[in-house]
C-alpha cells in the first residue's frame, strides 16, 4: 500500500503531500504542534505540545530534543518534559536565557498552532521502578522541571520532600503547585541565600535514607556528589550539557572519522585533512559545489570567507571554506542516502 | 564579427565589446587591481545578503513548495475529467508548471545549497530529489561542480554544448554538426534525458575513451529515476484513470515536454546568447577570485520579465548573479540585480541581458552558424580577440 503510494508522489512521499493538511502527519520526521501556552513567571512559559504519533511517551524525568526554527533557521535544544507520564501531549516549561536565541523564541515567540520537530524522549534521571519509599528532590531554578513530572506523576505520594531554590517569589516556576505539597521548601536565594548542602540535617534528617534525586545548576550538582559521598548510590544528577561552544580562536584539534587532525588558523578542514591522508569528498574548494559537505557532530566551525563562527551538532559544513576554532568532530559518513 | 579591446588605462571607461563564441582575455579591458577591486566589492554584496537571510527567505521557500505541490496535485486531479477539453488544458498547464517550478526553482536551486543555511533535512542540497532522470547526485558533480567552477570555458566545462551540440568556434568541426540545428531540437524535446546522459559523459563512452561497465551503477541509477518517472506518468496515474486513462497519459506526457522545452529554452539562454563570452582553458591558469567572478559574469546573459517569469525560470533569468553568486537565495537575485547592474556599467562591463525571444533567437542563430564549418578568413583571430590574459597576481 504504502509503496504502492509511494510511486504516485515519487520522488517525494505521500507526506510530502498530506503534510499540507496537517504536518503532523510524517513519519520520517517527527513533529509537534503547539497547543497551548501558559505563562509561569516573567521569564517561563509552559508549552503544550500534541506530538505526531510516533511519539513513544516519556518517563517522568527524561527529557525531549525539539527542533525550533527561529528566523529561518533550525535550532535543536533540549529540555526536560514537566508533564506527568503517561499523558498523549508533553509539556516542556522553558527559562527564557537572556541571550538565549531559541530560549527566548519560546518563551516568548511560540504562539499555539506553531509547529516544531521533536526527538524521541531520552534521559536516565528517572523514577527507578518500584518507586522508592522516601524521595528527597533538590532543586534550583528551572531544575525544577524534570523533578515537577516526578512530582506530578507520583501524585499525593506520601512522602517526598522537595527543597527548591529560586532567586525571589516571582521566580519560582509551578509556585502554586508546589505550595500545595506538602513536605515542600521553597528557598528564596536572594533574600535567604544559597542553600547550603549542610543545612539538609536540620531541613530533611532522614536524608540519607532517601532516594535523592538533584537537578540544577552545576554547582549544586558538584556540591551534591561531594556530600552524598559514600551515600551516592542512593543520589540521582541531572546536568543540563551545554553544547561545545567556540573559544573564538583559530586552528585547532578536528576529528574526522576517528582520525585526529591539527588544523592551522587559515587552512581549511579540507585541506588540513587531505593533508593528514584523510579521504575526503571534494569539488570546486571554493564553496559554490557543495560537494565536501560533512556532518559536524561535536563543536564549532569558522567560515574562512566570512569568519563567522558556526555549528550545532547535525549541521552540515562545506570543508572546503570552513575552518577549525578549536576541537571539532565531523563524521566521514557521506551524506545522507536519497530517497 | 571583430572585436577591439582598448589598452587598459587605469579607467574603466571603455566597454568591451564581446563576440559570441570567441575566447575573451579574462581581465578585458581593466587592469589586475581594478579585477580584484571588483572581486572584493562582489564579496561585500554577497556577505551583506548571507548576513541579511532570515524568515523572508524562509516563507518565501516555504511558499514555493507549497505552491508546486498544491499545482501538482490540482493538475492531476483535473486530468482525471481530462475527457473534457478544458480539463485537460488547465490540468496540463498546471501539471507543466508545476513540473519547471520542481526542476527550476525547487530542485536547480535546493542541489545547490542555496537554502542549507535553514538546516532544515527537508528542504537540503544533500537529501533533495528531484522529478527527473538525471540523479541527484551526478547532476551536483557535473553541474555544481564542473559547469559552476569551469563556466563557458570551452573544454571544461561540459554544459558548452553539452557534449552534443557544437556552440563554439573553438569546437573543432565535423560533419556531425551540419545536423547542429537537428540535434538542438531533439536535446530540446529530450532534455531531461539529454542531461541525464550528459552526466554519464556519453560523449566520452561514444568516443571510447570511457568505458561502458565503468559507467554502469550510474546507469543503474539513471535507470532507477526513468522506472520511477514512468510508473509514475505513464502507468500508474493513467491507470487509475481507468477508462480515461488517454487524457491522464498524454496530459503528464505533455507537461514532461513543456519542461523539457522551457526549461531547454531558459538554460541556452543563460550561456549562448550574443554578448555571453567564452574563454579557453589556459585563462584558468592562476586565476583570482576577481577573475573567477569576471568570467562569471561575462560568460553570463540575463532574460527581461516580471516576477512571474522569474519565478518560472528558476530565477535562471538572473543568470550573471546565480553564477556570481551560486549559493544565495534565488529569491535575492532580483533584489541584487541592479547594482550588479550598476557595476558592470560603472567598469565598461557588458551585462547581457534581453527578453527570452531575442536572447533564444540569438541562440538558435548560433546554432545555425556552428553547424557550417568556419569560412576561410573569418577563422577567429587568436592575437586580436585574445590580448594578453593579465598576468596573475602574486600570491
Amino acid at each position: 500500500m504504502f509503496k504502492a503510494l509511494v510511486a504516485l508522489t515519487t520522488p517525494l512521499l505521500p507526506e510530502d503531500y498530506l503534510s499540507l493538511v496537517d504536518p503532523l502527519w510524517s513519519t520520517t520526521e517527527l513533529r509537534g504542534r503547539v497547543v497551548g501556552v501558559r505563562r509561569e513567571t516573567d521569564r517561563a512559559t509552559t508549552l503544550t505540545i500534541r506530538p505526531g504519533r510516533a511519539w513513544t511517551g516519556h518517563r517522568a524525568g527524561q527529557y525531549v530534543r525539539i527542533g525550533v526554527d527561529v528566523a529561518g533557521v533550525r535550532h535543536w535544544r533540549t529540555y526536560s518534559l514537566s508533564g506527568p507520564e503517561g499523558e498523549a501531549d508533553l509539556t516542556i516549561t522553558v527559562q527564557a536565557l537572556p541571550d538565549g536565541l531559541v530560549s527566548r523564541h519560546l518563551v516568548d515567540a511560540t504562539p499555539v498552532g506553531s509547529i516544531v520537530r521533536l526527538e524521541q524522549a531520552a534521559g536516565d534521571f528517572v523514577l527507578p521502578s518500584p518507586v522508592p519509599a522516601k524521595l528527597l528532590m533538590v532543586t534550583a531554578g528551572s531544575g525544577i522541571t524534570p523533578v515537577m513530572s516526578m512530582l506530578r506523576t507520583l501524585g499525593a505520594h506520601p512522602d517526598v520532600v522537595v527543597l527548591h531554590s529560586a532567586p525571589t517569589a516571582a521566580d519560582v516556576i509551578f509556585a502554586d503547585e508546589l505550595a500545595a505539597r506538602p513536605g515542600t521548601v521553597v528557598r528564596h536565594t536572594t533574600e535567604h541565600g544559597r542553600l547550603d548542602l549542610a543545612e539538609l540535617d536540620a531541613l530533611c534528617p532522614d536524608w540519607r535514607d532517601r532516594e535523592a534525586f538533584v537537578c540544577g545548576p552545576a554547582g549544586l550538582l558538584d556540591a551534591a556528589e561531594e556530600h552524598w559521598g559514600e551515600a551516592r548510590a542512593r543520589l540521582h544528577l541531572e546536568r543540563f550539557t551545554p553544547p561545545v561552544r567556540s573559544t573564538g580562536g583559530a586552528g585547532g584539534t578536528v576529528t574526522f572519522g576517528d582520525r585526529d587532525v591539527e588544523v592551522d588558523g587559515g587552512a581549511s578542514l579540507l585541506e588540513a585533512g587531505e593533508e593528514a591522508g584523510v579521504l575526503l569528498p571534494s569539488g570546486c574548494r571554493m564553496g559554490i559545489c557543495f560537494s565536501c559537505i560533512l556532518p559536524l557532530r561535536d563543536g564549532q566551525v569558522r567560515d574562512l570567507r566570512t569568519g563567522e563562527i558556526h555549528g550545532e551538532p547535525g549541521d552540515m559544513v562545506q570543508t572546503c571554506i570552513t575552518g577549525a576554532t578549536g576541537t571539532a568532530r565531523l563524521d566521514l559518513r557521506p551524506a545522507e542516502e536519497n530517497r | 564579427m571583430t572585436s577591439t579591446f582598448d589598452v587598459p588605462t587605469g579607467t574603466p571607461t571603455p566597454p568591451v565589446r564581446t563576440v559570441a563564441s570567441r575566447p575573451s582575455p579574462v581581465a578585458a579591458g581593466l587592469t589586475e587591481a581594478q579585477v580584484e577591486e571588483l572581486g572584493r566589492r562582489l564579496d561585500a554584496i554577497r556577505d551583506r545578503v548571507v548576513a541579511d537571510r532570515g524568515q523572508r527567505d524562509a516563507d518565501y521557500i516555504h511558499s514555493v513548495i507549497r505552491t508546486q505541490r498544491y499545482l501538482e496535485v490540482g493538475g492531476r486531479a483535473l486530468l482525471f475529467a481530462g475527457i473534457l477539453p478544458p480539463a485537460w488544458v488547465a490540468g496540463t498547464a498546471m501539471l507543466s508548471a508545476s513540473k519547471i517550478i520542481e526542476n527550476m526553482e525547487l530542485g536547480h536551486n535546493i542541489m545547490h545549497g542555496q537554502w542549507d543555511w535553514m538546516r532544515d533535512p527537508k528542504i537540503h542540497s544533500s537529501t533533495w530529489d528531484w522529478d527527473n532522470t538525471s540523479p541527484a547526485e551526478a547532476w551536483k558533480y557535473t553541474h555544481n561542480y564542473e559547469h559552476h567552477t569551469y563556466t563557458n570555458v570551452v573544454g571544461r566545462d561540459r554544459d558548452v554544448g553539452y557534449g552534443i551540440l557544437r556552440m563554439s568556434d573553438e569546437q573543432q568541426w565535423r560533419p556531425y554538426y551540419l545536423f547542429n540545428p537537428l540535434w538542438n531540437a531533439l536535446l530540446a524535446t529530450f532534455f531531461q534525458w539529454g542531461v541525464a546522459l550528459h552526466d554519464l559523459e556519453a560523449e566520452k563512452i561514444a568516443a571510447g575513451e570511457k568505458s561502458l561497465r565503468s559507467v554502469w551503477p550510474q546507469l543503474k541509477a539513471i535507470g532507477r529515476k526513468v522506472r520511477r518517472q514512468f510508473t509514475k506518468d505513464y502507468l500508474v496515474f493513467p491507470a487509475l484513470a481507468g477508462p480515461f486513462f488517454l487524457p491522464v497519459l498524454t496530459g503528464n506526457a505533455t507537461a514532461n515536454l513543456v519542461r523539457n522545452l522551457w526549461s531547454h529554452a531558459v538554460i541556452f539562454c543563460g550561456h549562448f546568447p550574443d554578448g555571453a563570452v567564452q574563454f579557453s582553458e589556459e585563462q584558468l591558469d592562476g586565476e583570482t577570485r576577481g577573475q573567477w567572478y569576471l568570467r562569471q559574469m561575462l560568460g553570463s546573459a540575463n532574460l527581461e520579465g516580471g516576477p512571474l517569469f522569474h519565478l518560472m525560470t528558476g530565477n535562471l533569468s538572473f543568470q550573471i548573479e546565480h553564477h556570481l553568486f551560486p549559493d544565495l537565495p534565488s529569491n535575492r537575485y532580483a533584489e541584487i540585480a541592479p547594482e550588479i547592474r550598476a557595476i558592470c556599467a560603472e567598469y565598461g562591463l557588458e551585462y547581457t541581458s534581453g527578453p527570452l525571444w531575442r536572447q533564444y533567437a540569438q541562440v538558435l542563430r548560433t546554432i545555425n552558424r556552428l553547424a557550417l564549418p568556419p569560412r576561410k578568413g573569418t577563422a577567429p583571430e587568436p592575437t586580436a580577440l585574445t590580448p594578453e590574459p593579465a598576468p596573475p597576481l602574486a600570491a
